[in-house]
């Protein structure tokens, strides 16, 4: 068996062991580990476009945005008709969770196919804003879909997500953009990153890597959502805001781009910061902003990059 | 505005003077963007990023202007110029504050470090003003007289038009500034090619100084004329403006300064008659989805230059 694959193996069999112990675990801390669960997962799969292949996205939440409405319509619309009134069995249960799981995903990534195709022909700032509108766009849009709760949101989503979930989710996304990264085809996303007319020249179809780059990411994004709405229980459009997609974009920056075990570490600390930081209460996100600045000033190439000498944003 | 303009249109008759009433409602709205979009191109023209924090010089613009209006007595126009002088001043001094401290080190560092930055900036903005200003929404004071006049069918009202007229004055005097002294030549420079400009003795960082001074009092401006029109302040007003004044930058031509106030007039009133149509809910989207459209078939914007990229 190729490593990875063995990696991916171990870390499932941990997450299923560590669900079985889930109930002796602080609901607080429980809640915490699955929130930084799902910002590791977004986080990972947006640094396969911001990091490895070079394009800055502003739009992640609108994806997670997709995923979570549309993976929540699965299991509130279609769940009660395919599991009866009552409820069904616990596995039945997952196997329903993991169906919308996928419908959000795959919702998500066409949601990416369709608004990477005509937005990565631009590049930089001008990327940035096009995909911070697509994703306040795809928000609005939800606000005005009376079937989807409008401005109100959906409510009452049951609640499938489980340590389980979030651990072999979290799994899952870094060995897809590990292994995606260090194939023979994924040097392509590096090369689009490195020189895109350099790349051009000898052969490599950069907008096709782009495109393939933003859907994946859109997909994970679109896990992550489904999973965050079956565990908070209720979405609304505001929640999806940009304000959210800031939020991993800082996550992938702090953590140095390009670099998925910086950016894991980057996404525990700054979910954890905030939890941390509770007892100071109105002046924890002043804080937060601030030690963003300090960082941006004197860790300019990610507070866990420690490549030496190659770095390059 | 969206209360304020319904109990207006329902006084109207005519489809004319209903089309006209909306035009002139939207480029009320579209003057306040403009002359917030001017802060970001010029920015963006100098440094070549998106000052995130421009959005929030606004709102602190405005809270200077609730603050200094309890100072002078209220429905006056020499109280009202007060107040936006003092607001002006203020948030030139905080814009030029925020470039000397957070801009400036980054320097010549990546694109995206500085934008990650300028976005610390602004939420540093927004958190402390909610909670130094206080989160929940304040009543912003009638600073200049108001009074509602109609012409014709149409409802004009002096806040409308003093938001008009400001940001023309504001506008033409920012045109003489850039066109007409050294400094604004020495903007133009810099813009133009800051290493070139650095060899003929142009002092670059007093430059850009000045231009997020500049930048910052038009924001200041563009706080107190909307907050005029839609009195409820709040730390977390600049967020929606501001994106809407950038799009209406790049829109006219990022970098450029008259298409920046047509950009910003033209949004303006777009958004204005969606808001008005059947589409209401969609008003926030129409913003983006022009600059979708712009980007994608006309990058440069409306008056921008397209540059060829060379290898």
């Amino acid at each position: 068996m190729p490593r990875p694959h063995f990696y991916l193996l171990a870390a499932l069999l941990t997450a299923l062991g560590i669900s079985h112990f889930s109930d002796r675990i602080d609901p607080y801390h429980l809640d915490v580990i699955i929130g930084i669960g799902i910002n590791i997962i977004l986080a990972v799969s947006l640094n396969l476009v911001n990091g490895y292949t070079g394009q800055f996205s502003l739009g992640h939440a609108g994806f997670m945005a997709v995923g979570a409405y549309l993976a929540a319509a699965v299991s509130l619309f279609l769940g009660p008709k395919l599991l009866g009134a009552s409820g069904g069995t616990a596995l039945q249960q997952n196997a329903l969770f993991l169906a919308a799981l996928g419908v959000g995903g795959l919702s998500a990534a066409f949601a990416g196919l369709l608004v990477g195709v005509p937005s990565l022909r631009l590049k930089g700032d001008y990327l940035a804003l096009v995909t911070l509108g697509f994703g306040e766009i795809i928000r609005v849009i939800f606000q005005n879909v009376e079937v989807l709760g409008g401005a109100l949101g959906l409510n009452g989503i049951p609640a499938y997500t489980s340590i389980f979930w979030v651990l072999a989710f979290v799994a899952l996304a870094v060995f897809v953009v590990t292994c995606l990264v260090h194939s023979t085809y994924g040097r392509g996303f590096l090369a689009t990153h490195d020189d895109e007319i350099a790349s051009e020249a000898v052969g490599l179809d950069t907008t096709r890597y782009k495109i393939i780059a933003f859907v994946i990411g859109a997909f994970f994004a679109g896990i992550a959502g489904g999973l965050y709405g079956h565990f908070k229980l209720t979405i609304t459009p505001t929640g999806f805001s940009f304000d959210r997609s800031i939020e991993i974009v800082v996550m992938v920056i702090l953590g140095g781009m390009g670099n998925t075990i910086g950016v894991i570490l980057a996404a525990v600390l700054l979910t954890l910061l905030p939890e941390l930081l509770r007892p100071i209460a109105e002046y924890r996100m002043i804080l937060y902003s601030f030690l963003l600045i300090v960082l941006m000033i004197v860790r300019p190439q990610g507070l866990f990059n420690f490549k030496f000498g190659k770095v390059k944003l | 505005m969206t209360t304020q303009s319904e109990s207006l249109n329902s006084q109207l008759s005519t489809p004319l003077s209903e089309f006209l009433q909306q035009l002139l409602n939207g480029l009320s709205l579209g003057a306040i963007y403009a002359l917030i979009a001017l802060g970001y191109t010029m920015v963006y023209g100098v440094l070549r990023f998106i000052n995130f924090a421009h959005s929030d010089v606004f709102m602190v613009g405005a809270f200077i202007g609730y603050y200094a209006g309890k100072l002078v007595p209220e429905n006056t126009i020499w109280g009202g110029l007060v107040v936006l002088a003092l607001s002006m001043l203020g948030c030139a001094v905080l814009g030029m504050t925020i470039e000397r401290l957070a801009y400036r080190p980054l320097r010549g560092a990546a694109t995206l470090n500085v934008l990650i930055t300028a976005i610390g900036v602004s939420l540093l903005l927004e958190y402390s003003g909610q909670v130094f200003f206080g989160a929940a929404p304040r009543t912003f004071p009638a600073i200049f007289p108001v009074k509602n006049f109609s012409v014709g069918g149409l409802v004009i009202s002096t806040n409308q038009l003093s938001v008009i007229v400001v940001a023309a004055l504001l506008m033409v005097a920012l045109q003489f500034i850039v066109h007409r002294t050294k400094i604004g030549t020495a903007m133009r420079a810099v813009s133009l090619n800051p290493k070139a400009a650095q060899l003929v003795g142009i002092n670059i960082d007093v430059v850009i100084s000045f231009t997020f001074g500049l930048g910052s009092a038009l924001a200041a401006a563009g706080g107190i004329l909307y907050a005029l029109n839609y009195p409820s302040i709040d730390p977390l007003m600049g967020v929606m403006p501001g994106l809407k004044a950038f799009v209406a930058a790049v829109l006219g031509g990022i970098g450029n300064i008259p298409g920046a106030a047509l950009g910003g007039l033209i949004l303006g009133t777009v958004e204005t008659f969606v808001n008005g149509s059947q589409w209401s809910t969609y008003k926030d989207a129409i913003a983006f989805a022009i600059l979708i459209i712009i980007m994608l078939f006309r990058p440069a914007g409306l008056l921008g230059k397209f540059t060829v990229e060379k290898v």
